[in-house]
């Protein structure tokens, strides 16, 4: 195919916000306007990128829809292609896009036009992270994203919203710095940036754990793992509705995904040295971010600490090098990229009519919204990992994974399953049911017909892909695959390299 | 006497001149209409200069027995240094007029200034360093005091005067113990006899590096920096920020490279303890600051740290970051001055954080613009400031200095905290400041700069193929 596709797509938002800056925002009509023209952004690159799933070659594991252009230097060049692996988390983002434009829609009123550019650029920018196949290229994205995400927080935020957006940007900017210095080191020492050919290459043993941990840690605090997972809740707590959704998303799926993509290809021997680390800190995050999301008292809060706990799932299952943990890995991160933000949404609904996010001041909401209630009861349950929801599907497989590899990291994070019911069906319990005990709560109404739009799609998919999983894992599975023997491929290398210097040191 | 062997120093020549005689046009046409026409007289001459250079029309090579060197390199610099200069000239028009400081002077001192520093990136052998390098200086003291009625600016003049001398003295001292052991004043042959190792060429070196640090403000040398840089006038601080920074550093590059090689272990620890140093007091010490052109000093003395990152390995890829670096920083810190100059309440030039609050709200180009800007300070992708930053670290760790790129990288997260912070003020609080709107050549030069760093990432290899072609000229 000739048409460049991908930069089509990476394109049409940052032509949608070109578009916005021009409309006058003066009046209620312009605004009206800048409100339609990203949302048809949104929805023309969602079909754009549905093209992308329909011409899509699930049988091969190489990148596809490739383009080069001549870019920094003769080997950092603009390259971009997707594998199955980028395809869905590509789709995801296109997906929520429009669901973030429809839920800003009445919610937020000061300075719309910026805002619809600052999501439209980020919408350029998150895609360009899936796309790049060049480090320079996946960092320059990687990082940029941070701009927009920046005033996202910042501008229309909560109370706490500088707090909270500094310490993203900072915590996030200091985790990818490392890795800078680790894509320099490797343009030095390979005279090449591009994925596509780093793969085959042979870093030095020590070496390479030294460039997996500086990888690593930007990684981690995207993802975030603990101990580096603090800024997470506060960035959630402070950010308007879309602004979490996206966060949750997409942006953290940013971490998984760069595992996928370059540590684990790039760097197989320090991923294996380093897995047992990846282990702890995955039940850890499991277990102790369970525990804290029982005894939130801000909703959003809970859902932030649900989400780090489910992405402890994500990076356990990776670290599993089986196929199983590695597909589980990636559905639960296209999952909990539904889930999150769907529930995010649920909250924005109640936000949007009361301007709280205390659990307390709820309760009884059942009575007063019983559609809306019926909706938050799937997205409650499909973030337990109820079967029958997509959540089921990637905690089990994640966990299958595990319990192949190490029976005690199973065990430990299987309790984690337990703990998501704990805290979610008390949320659920304490906001949905129970007497009315608020006046206001006493007024609400029901679902009107935007956000009953906003919310359907994400019940259909959750339960069609809890149900149908293969749809995710078809596409996925020759990319994983190639992924897992290349990486055994490299282990099997390694282990007899130690069986020689055992030898040596032997004689 | 052939004529021929001064045109590679035409554009000193020329320079020096079109002051002389703007001075005496000054001296005897004493109305009000003469700063203008001074002002329009010098940017003709610089850009009269400056296209001289572009057309190719001034021949490379070394004129006054070897003192001056014309090659692909300094010419660079010069460039670099007469368009900063006529786009201070260019702004010194609206903004002197602002603040009622129409003097004649001050466009001179500013031309004598620029071929102190035009010399000072030519210069190959000691004492036209030490000439130019005063030449340069002397007109920039007056400068930072020509505000004589505001105690502020006469101090900035008088502590630049006097920790300036101090430094040259060191300076000197420094340069008269290489003469002494190496018996020559110029380069080539300082570099060849400078085979035998003795300790008192070491001391030389170090006193020279550190008059050198001074120039450029590098810790422990800059305490004058804040002062001088809040106290002048708001263009004359952007002149400092930019063309004396430049000079300085492509002369230090030309003096170290070319004349002293077979020392680099020994600079270059020195200029690692400098680079170090610089990038971190920068960095904390902008933190606390509320004043945007004493915030601004500390920034600039955190980005000459960086910068230094790139002469420490030597090597051509050093130099070549380097000169990218001074372009981008060039850009970057202009477009910032001016946006500062051009931003008034009421009347008023703002000073400190707290005027800009609320600027989104009622200049959201301009917002948008000092963020950009900011963000590309910070060395946040895909602005400019990130190849800048990219390209040194690549020098340095190309140099296995590694831990040099990691305390780089990590005063840049610093940093980016303090430029965070303006951006904050901007756009996340709300107030009662009212803008004045601003002049359109004002508007120009903000938006021709704005783009050029956002826009960097486009076609990133044409500064650069410019940046490496001048460096390539020291390493015949």
């Amino acid at each position: 195919m000739d048409w460049p596709i991908l930069s089509t797509i990476i394109l049409i938002p940052l032509l949608g916000s070109l578009t916005i800056l021009l409309i006058n925002s003066e009046d209620e009509i312009g605004r009206r306007n800048i409100k339609i023209v990203a949302l048809y952004t949104c929805i023309v690159n969602f079909l754009a990128s549905i093209f992308l799933w329909v011409n899509f070659d699930k049988l091969t594991s190489e990148f596809q829809f490739i383009e080069r252009y001549a870019w920094l230097a003769e080997n950092i060049t603009y390259h971009v292609g997707i594998d199955g692996i980028s395809l869905f988390l590509i789709i995801l983002t296109t997906f929520l896009m429009p669901f973030c434009i429809l839920a800003s829609w009445s919610s937020i009123s000061n300075k719309i036009k910026d805002y619809m550019v600052a999501f439209l650029i980020l919408e350029s920018l998150m895609i360009g992270v899936f796309c790049a196949l060049d480090l320079v290229v996946f960092y320059l994205f990687f990082e940029a994203c941070l701009i927009p995400m920046f005033l996202i927080i910042g501008v229309w935020g909560g109370a706490r919203r500088v707090y909270a957006t500094f310490k993203f940007f900072l915590y996030t900017l200091s985790g990818s710095v490392l890795m800078l210095i680790a894509i320099i080191y490797i343009y030095i020492v390979t005279g090449t940036t591009d994925v596509t050919i780093l793969s085959g290459y042979d870093f030095n043993y020590s070496i390479q754990n030294w460039l997996w941990l500086a990888f690593f840690i930007s990684f981690a605090v995207k993802m975030p793992m603990f101990p580096v997972h603090t800024w997470l809740p506060d960035a959630h707590v402070e950010a308007p509705t879309a602004g979490s959704v996206i966060l949750a998303g997409v942006l953290l799926k940013m971490g998984g995904y760069g595992i996928l993509r370059f540590s684990i290809p790039l760097f197989p021997i320090g991923s294996f040295v380093f897995t047992d680390l990846v282990f702890v800190l995955s039940v850890i995050a499991i277990i102790y971010t369970s525990f804290i999301a029982i005894a939130q008292e801000d909703i959003k809060k809970l859902i932030a600490y649900s989400s780090v706990a489910h992405m402890g799932f994500v990076t356990m299952g990776i670290f599993t090098f089986t196929d199983q943990g590695i597909q589980g890995g990636v559905f639960q991160m296209i999952s909990h990229g539904l889930i999150s933000s769907a529930l995010f949404l649920s909250v924005g609904v109640i936000y949007d009519r009361l301007h709280t996010r205390e659990i307390e001041v709820y309760g009884g909401v059942v009575k007063k919204m019983p559609i809306y209630a019926a909706f938050f009861l799937v997205f409650t349950m499909a973030n337990i990992g109820l079967p029958g929801t997509s959540g089921f599907v990637g905690e089990f497989l994640t966990l299958l994974g595990a319990f192949k590899v190490n029976l005690y990291v199973a065990f430990f994070a299987t309790t984690g399953v337990i703990l998501s019911a704990a805290y979610a069906l008390w949320l659920y319990k304490r906001v949905i049911f129970g007497v009315i005990t608020n006046d206001e709560v006493e007024k609400l109404l029901d679902l009107n017909l935007r956000e009953y739009i906003i919310l359907l799609p994400f019940v259909l998919l959750i339960i069609l892909f809890g149900v149908y999983p293969n749809m995710v894992i078809d596409l996925t599975a020759a990319s994983t695959t190639n992924l897992i023997d290349n990486y055994n491929y490299a282990i099997e290398q390694y282990q007899s390299h130690l069986v020689s210097v055992n030898l040596e040191i032997g004689t | 006497m052939n004529l021929l062997i001064f045109t590679p120093v035409l554009p000193e020549i020329a320079i020096t001149i079109a002051s002389m005689f703007l001075l005496i046009i000054g001296v005897f046409k004493k109305n009000e209409k003469t700063y203008t026409t001074i002002s329009n007289l010098a940017i003709f001459s610089l850009l009269a200069v400056l296209f001289l250079i572009f057309s190719g029309s001034v021949p490379k090579g070394i004129s006054f027995g070897g003192s001056l060197i014309t090659d692909s390199f300094s010419l660079y610099l010069k460039t670099l240094i007469l368009i900063s200069s006529i786009i201070i000239l260019v702004v010194s028009n609206i903004y002197l007029r602002n603040i009622n400081l129409l003097k004649f002077e001050y466009i001179i001192l500013i031309l004598l200034s620029v071929v102190g520093m035009m010399i000072m990136v030519s210069s190959n052998d000691l004492i036209s360093l030490y000439l130019s390098i005063e030449l340069q200086s002397l007109p920039l003291y007056v400068l930072a005091s020509i505000r004589n009625k505001s105690s502020k600016s006469t101090e900035s003049g008088l502590k630049y005067f006097v920790l300036g001398a101090l430094s040259s003295c060191i300076l000197l001292y420094g340069l008269s113990l290489i003469y002494g052991y190496t018996g020559s004043i110029y380069y080539n042959e300082i570099a060849s006899n400078l085979s035998e190792y003795d300790v008192g060429i070491l001391i030389g070196v170090a006193f020279t590096l550190a008059g050198f640090a001074f120039k450029i403000s590098a810790v422990p040398f800059h305490m004058w920096t804040p002062d001088v840089y809040e106290g002048s006038p708001t263009t004359v601080t952007a002149f400092f920020a930019v063309a004396p920074k430049i000079a300085a550093l492509g002369l230090i590059v030309r003096i170290l490279i070319t004349a002293m090689p077979t020392l680099i272990e020994d600079w270059q620890s020195i200029l690692i303890l400098l680079s170090i140093f610089s990038m971190l007091l920068g960095a904390f010490s902008a933190i606390g600051q509320r004043n945007l052109k004493r915030l601004l000093a500390y920034s600039s003395i955190s980005h000459m740290g960086f910068a230094l990152m790139g002469v420490i390995n030597g090597s051509f890829d050093g130099v070549r970051s380097l000169s990218l670096y001074m372009l981008i920083y060039l850009v970057m810190s202009l477009a910032l001055f001016i946006s500062i100059i051009a931003l008034k309440n009421n009347d008023e030039h703002i000073e400190n954080i707290e005027d800009i609050s609320g600027l989104a709200k009622i200049n959201p180009v301009m917002a948008l613009i000092i963020s950009i800007l900011l963000f590309s300070l910070a060395g946040i992708p895909p602005l400019a400031g990130f190849f800048a930053k990219f390209y040194v670290l690549y020098a340095a760790i190309d140099a296995k200095l590694y831990y040099l790129a990691i305390f780089g990288v990590l005063s840049s997260v610093i940093s980016a905290f303090y430029y965070l912070r303006i951006i904050k003020v901007m756009y996340f609080e709300e107030s009662a400041n009212s803008f004045d709107p601003i002049s359109k050549r004002l508007k120009t030069i903000i938006y021709l700069l704005t783009a050029i760093t956002l826009l960097f990432f486009l076609r990133p290899s044409i500064f650069i193929n410019f940046a490496g072609t001048a460096s390539a000229s020291l390493f015949i």
